[in-house]
């Protein structure tokens, strides 16, 4: 085995191969650790309550890296820390004043405006005036409006301001008079100026100027980081592939040389089996199964095992009837090694090393079927995968909009991880098959 | 049965089965059809015949890997038939194979190899197993043992592979070992070194041996008595220098015709070969299997019944109506080459 490993490093593909395999584990014991499984569920599963800060369909960050664009991110302005102004006005009204300021030097205009007012009273609202002063020192007046305790004022999604602006506010209320299609950069202000009714009365205030960019990976229709689903999609990936190539491998190998071995009754049964099972058509059963019983995780990766251990036992089984003949069997029973031991002890091992590299290079095509099945619509509901992210994206239409980024991202991990499972097979596959070697 | 007999063969045969579809049964390829003989203990025998002739499946069938289709094989005075019998037959009896490599699983090391008989034989002792592996291998002259125990079957010579088998055939101290064609796919160089090697054993521990070869020129020096085999059956039995100075089947006399022998004059002489193939084991000729080849095919009785064992001179038994004194044909007996 030492021997298998040295002799890889002669493989340039093998050795990129573990580095790829070496960071997928990296990744996978990095989430599971730092973001817990109810985390993960909570976070994913939360809806836009969890996520209210967040632009929806934002693209990742980096995008900002390439070159010519320059697009906002997010940006919080809160009252705590920005001035105000109080005064009694008598009768224990007050009026009070804020200003929430914010530079703005982004060449793209931020996708949404809203105030999240956060408000202590007993019967009387506080009643403010909302105002928007730009860098040019002008003044809009946005709305008029009595404050409930976590009222939310979503300023592009005013229909009297847009009529009034005439466009969108996001656009309108940034853009540049000389040039429209630019955001005039600078100083904004946003001015609340308004009365507290009573003398316990408190208003806090925070402006959010919701960003194109989010994150590393950007965030989905419902404003959920798409991070979560990718980091999380990683451990869900692997185990499935491993879990789905290591039971279908090794039941397939043992039932192929107990076939062999055994011969007779036993042999014919379960080649009949495996005749029927390659008429079975896979994946519409597990699409049955999925729209009709269950679409657990479990209950598909048991199923794909089940699909799955017929699938590989004709060549199983030339190799064993190969070594079945093989002299030293012969020896080892003539003295009285017994039929368990001849399999599992003079039989398997001789194939194990020939069917290493198809175990390696089944690996990925699993992790493949699992997103096939969630973009199908069958993922399981509970968990984040690449594959439901697929799914989104290919629900909300993300290619025809332009959200290149919500598709690629999951495609590229399934290929990476693909490509690495195959390189170290290829590889593998070379150290083992001697003849496969380049001269 | 006498208390010198180790190994009695009663009426042995080994047929396979031919089917067609599975269930529709063709017939049989009778590889083995009716053997009988007595192997002494301590007595060297030597199994000689063309290949096809079933000497293998013979030896296969004696060591319980083919179940036979009739017939009772007595090992040391137990019937060798039952599950239990046959354990411990096993562990009774060494087995050397033709192919060296073949023979050797190619994923144990040598140490492995030999610990394997001893530990599906219930020596429970690693101590004493080690030890045992070391004397064998001593005595086989893998030596020094140490650099031999971690080596994997590929990195020994053909000579050493073949005498790491035979180690292993006689690392359960055997009181048989069976040798099918043990030297055929070595080096001539190495031939007589395990031949020696098989007849020291033999000698040191008074253990019973079965050679069994198609090369007649190896047996002299060998072994006590021949059979020779053809299409399944035993046609002529006797002591080494009595068949070989005196063959008496036409079959013996052609095979030992066929002994290539260093004479310069050979390269002009012609050489009798008979004509034709091994027989059928599936539809063996009538009578005498070997009528169809025969040099001495007499028509009406070879072609008919199957001869019986006659025995022209004294411990020396050979199937073939040249011999039938009641028919006073024995003079027409062809000259020896």
């Amino acid at each position: 085995m030492s021997k298998t490993l040295l002799e890889l490093r002669r493989y340039p593909s093998a050795v990129a191969g573990l580095a790829i395999i070496g960071l997928l584990v990296g990744i996978s014991m990095y989430t599971v650790i730092a973001i817990p499984y109810h985390d993960a569920i909570r976070l994913w599963r939360g809806g836009e309550q969890l996520w209210l800060e967040n632009p929806r369909n934002a693209r990742p960050v980096w995008m900002n890296l390439l070159p010519g664009v320059n697009l906002p991110r997010t940006l919080v302005v809160s009252s705590a820390s920005a001035p105000r102004h109080e005064e009694p006005v008598g009768g224990g009204v007050r009026r009070i004043t804020m200003s929430l300021p914010f530079d703005f030097s982004s060449r793209g205009f931020p996708q949404e405006l809203a105030i999240f007012f956060d408000a202590a009273f007993a019967t009387a609202a506080p009643h403010v005036t909302v105002g928007w002063r730009r860098p040019d020192g002008s003044v809009i007046r946005l709305t008029e409006l009595a404050v409930e305790s976590k009222g939310i004022y979503r300023i592009s999604s005013d229909q009297h301001l847009q009529q009034e602006l005439g466009g969108r506010p996001e656009v309108m209320l940034f853009a540049d008079p000389s040039a429209p299609q630019q955001p005039l950069r600078g100083r904004y202000e946003l001015v609340l100026d308004g009365f507290l009714f009573e003398e316990g009365s408190r208003l806090e205030a925070r402006l959010i100027v919701y960003g194109q960019v989010h994150g590393l990976a950007g965030t989905d229709h419902q404003r959920r980081d798409l991070m979560i689903a990718l980091l999380w999609g990683t451990p869900i990936a692997m185990a499935f592939g491993l879990l789905a190539a290591v039971g279908t491998s090794v039941s397939t190998l043992v039932i192929a040389a107990i076939g062999v071995w055994y011969g007779r009754w036993i042999d014919g049964l379960i080649q009949r089996v495996t005749e029927v099972n390659l008429i079975l058509p896979g994946l519409p059963i597990l699409i049955m199964i999925g729209t009709l019983y269950s679409r657990s995780i479990w209950v598909i990766l048991g199923l794909v095992i089940i699909l799955g251990v017929f699938g590989g036992i004709k060549g199983n089984r030339a190799l064993f009837l190969q070594i079945k003949e093989a002299p030293y069997i012969e020896a080892a029973r003539a003295y009285g090694a017994g039929n368990l031991r001849v399999v599992l002890r003079y039989m398997l091992p001789r194939v194990i090393p020939v069917l290493v590299p198809s175990f390696v290079t089944a690996i990925p095509s699993f992790v493949f079927l699992e997103a096939t099945l969630a973009v199908l619509g069958l993922g399981d509901p509970a968990v984040p995968t690449w594959g439901k992210v697929l799914e989104d994206a290919y629900r909300s239409g993300a290619l025809f909009v332009g959200y290149y980024y919500w598709v690629l991202e999951p495609a590229a991990l399934l290929m990476v991880s693909g490509l690495g499972f195959t390189m170290l097979g290829f590889a593998l596959d070379r150290v083992v098959n001697p003849r496969l070697r380049e001269v | 049965m006498p208390d010198d007999v180790l190994l009695s063969v009663r009426d042995l045969h080994t047929w396979f089965e031919l089917r067609r579809w599975g269930f529709v049964r063709v017939g049989f390829v009778r590889a083995v059809d009716g053997i009988t003989f007595d192997l002494r203990r301590g007595e060297a025998l030597a199994v000689v015949g063309e290949s096809g002739c079933g000497k293998s499946t013979l030896a296969k069938t004696i060591l319980g890997l083919h179940l036979p289709t009739r017939g009772e094989i007595v090992f040391d005075g137990r019937t060798v038939q039952s599950q239990e019998n046959l354990r411990w037959f096993h562990s009774r009896v060494g087995y050397v194979q033709q192919d060296p490599y073949g023979a050797l699983a190619p994923f144990m090391n040598v140490q492995r190899i030999l610990e394997e008989p001893l530990v599906i034989n219930g020596m429970a002792d690693r101590d004493a197993r080690v030890r045992r592996i070391r004397g064998v291998l001593e005595e086989v002259k893998l030596t020094p043992v140490d650099d031999f125990l971690p080596r994997y079957p590929h990195m020994l010579s053909g000579g050493q592979q073949q005498r790491l088998v035979v180690a292993r055939a006689a690392i359960l101290e055997p009181q048989l070992i069976i040798a099918d064609e043990p030297v055929s796919m070595l080096d001539a160089s190495v031939r007589v070194e395990i031949l020696q090697l098989l007849r020291g054993l033999q000698e040191r521990y008074g253990l019973s041996l079965i050679y069994i070869t198609h090369d007649l020129s190896t047996v002299r020096h060998f072994c006590e008595r021949v059979f020779v085999m053809y299409g399944g059956m035993i046609i002529e039995q006797a002591p080494v220098a009595n068949l070989l100075q005196n063959p008496r089947h036409p079959y013996t006399q052609a095979l030992l015709a066929a002994i290539p022998d260093p004479d310069p004059e050979n390269a002009t002489r012609f050489r009798e070969v008979p004509p034709g193939e091994p027989p059928s084991l599936l539809h063996p000729p009538s009578g005498c299997r070997f009528h169809p080849r025969c040099p001495a095919f007499m028509p009406g009785t070879c072609d008919v019944n199957i001869p019986t064992n006659f025995e022209p001179s004294a411990g020396h038994r050979v199937a073939c109506w040249l011999y039938d004194e009641s028919r006073q044909v024995a003079a027409k007996a062809p000259p020896r080459p």
